[in-house]
């Protein structure tokens, strides 16, 4: 299908993305890969796309005061190379080649997929389990929300349609950090069953600090919070089963809640065995 | 200049076009009707089959998945213009002496895909050309022979580089 009529405008600063986002119905356009689909689809209509893509500044990699910040307009191919990702986020290191196809990681960005906020998608988990925080501007000003406070319901987020994400920060990764990720999808690079993103860091024989973090699992990413605490002290099997009182997946298209708990506990092991090693 | 239509200029296939678009006109039907390049397939029109796959400053991107109004100043490369220039010959005679193309719909977007795995030299594993080639269904071949022909090429120019 071809999308409904709607205007354009190519935003030139952060400033005047804000201003055009002020008009009715209009919508932010970052690098597209949902939202054109979704338009496409005629499953969203607005009266005016702000296309963000030219604005400056807002595609970089910093690393300051231990935290890797991301700018929004980074596209996943340029995180993928990025040196300082690699070293500093290894968990986003690890989740980046299994976001989308090549051509999608081309064009689609940091900030489009967490302010998207697809409840299947990697990045939204991977930023829950490093504890990161997202930036806001917005006409009242800049605002820095904690991930765990910015994924609010199915496709919601603490984002208003008058704001723009700027960039996410986490903290870089330390060498006791210790990191592990799997995904469940039908195809490589389609959006996944069943995923799971983890964090902690290395305390003797034990982890500390442990998030492990579910995707495609519920309206947003889900932390098990009752098989954290039995994984931090090793038992493995305690963390399985604790995982069928942590997660409630309902059936959908793919698979049945049940098939999915499932999952949940393989991609477990799986993470766990990554869990145990130090970063390469 | 919150409008819907937008004077735009592209280099397409070396090429400048200057068009007049409506904003919701994706980047792969300005290229079918308005520069009648009619070699980038329109598929499934939400980014999953990749047969409307072009070049867009140097990166394969869906041409369904981007608006045409946002290829201002950009150069944009159709399968047209990548074969004229001899790019990706050895993938296109690859491609037909394993009969890695039936219908054909898919060829441009895998010849496209396949090359940007190809320009990054060395030569690939089977798992990681599927891996690559992941984002483009093709419903004909099994993609047996598709993978076979980039295997072939990245051996053979790898082979001549030596």
């Amino acid at each position: 299908m071809k999308p409904a009529p709607f205007a354009y405008a190519k935003a030139r600063s952060v400033a005047h993305a804000i201003e055009l986002l002020a008009n009715d119905d209009a919508r932010l356009l970052a690098g597209g890969q949902s939202l054109i689909a979704t338009l496409n689809m005629r499953l969203s209509e607005p009266a005016l796309l702000v296309d963000i893509n030219a604005i400056g500044g807002l595609d970089r990699v910093t690393l300051k005061n231990a935290h890797v910040e991301i700018g929004a307009l980074v596209r996943y191919a340029q995180a993928e190379r990025s040196t300082e990702i690699a070293r500093a986020a290894p968990l986003i290191a690890l989740a980046l080649p299994h976001i989308g196809h090549p051509a999608i990681r081309n064009r689609g960005t940091v900030g489009g997929s967490l302010a998207f906020a697809d409840p299947a998608a990697e990045l939204p988990a991977c930023v829950v389990a490093l504890d990161g925080e997202i930036e806001i501007v917005g006409p009242q000003g800049q605002l820095t929300v904690k991930a765990d406070d910015f994924f609010k319901r199915l496709f919601e987020t603490a984002l208003t349609p008058r704001d723009v994400l700027t960039a996410v920060r986490v903290p870089a990764a330390g060498t006791d950090t210790r990191v592990g990720f799997a995904e469940f999808a039908r195809r490589h690079g389609d959006y996944a069953m069943v995923g799971l993103a983890a964090c902690a860091r290395a305390d003797g024989k034990r982890l500390s600090n442990l998030r492990l973090v579910y995707f495609g699992v519920g309206a947003t990413p889900v932390r098990a919070r009752r098989a954290e605490p039995a994984l931090a002290d090793g038992d493995v099997e305690a963390a399985v089963k604790a995982l069928a009182d942590d997660l409630e997946p309902t059936d959908d298209v793919q698979a049945s809640g049940a098939v999915k708990t499932h999952l949940a506990g393989v991609l477990l092991r799986r993470v766990t065995q990554q869990l145990a090693r130090a970063p390469s | 200049m919150s409008e819907r239509f937008h004077d735009i200029a592209v280099i397409v296939n070396g090429e400048e076009v200057r068009e007049r678009v409506d904003a919701r006109k994706t980047l792969v039907d300005f290229l079918r009707e308005d520069v009648a390049l009619t070699g980038s397939h329109v598929g499934c029109e939400h980014g999953v089959c990749g047969a409307c796959s072009v070049r867009v400053d140097g990166v394969v991107v869906r041409g369904c998945l981007m608006l045409a109004v946002q290829c201002d100043g950009a150069r944009v490369d159709t399968i047209e213009g990548v074969a004229d220039t001899d790019e990706i010959a050895d993938l296109q005679r690859a491609f037909i002496a394993r009969n890695a193309l039936q219908c054909g719909y898919c060829t441009p977007g895998m010849l496209l895909t396949a090359q940007e795995l190809l320009a990054r030299g060395g030569v690939p594993s089977r798992e990681q050309i599927r891996t690559h080639l992941s984002g483009n269904y093709c419903r004909c071949t099994g993609y047996q022979a598709i993978v076979d022909a980039v295997e072939a090429v990245a051996q053979a120019r790898a082979g001549t580089k030596q």
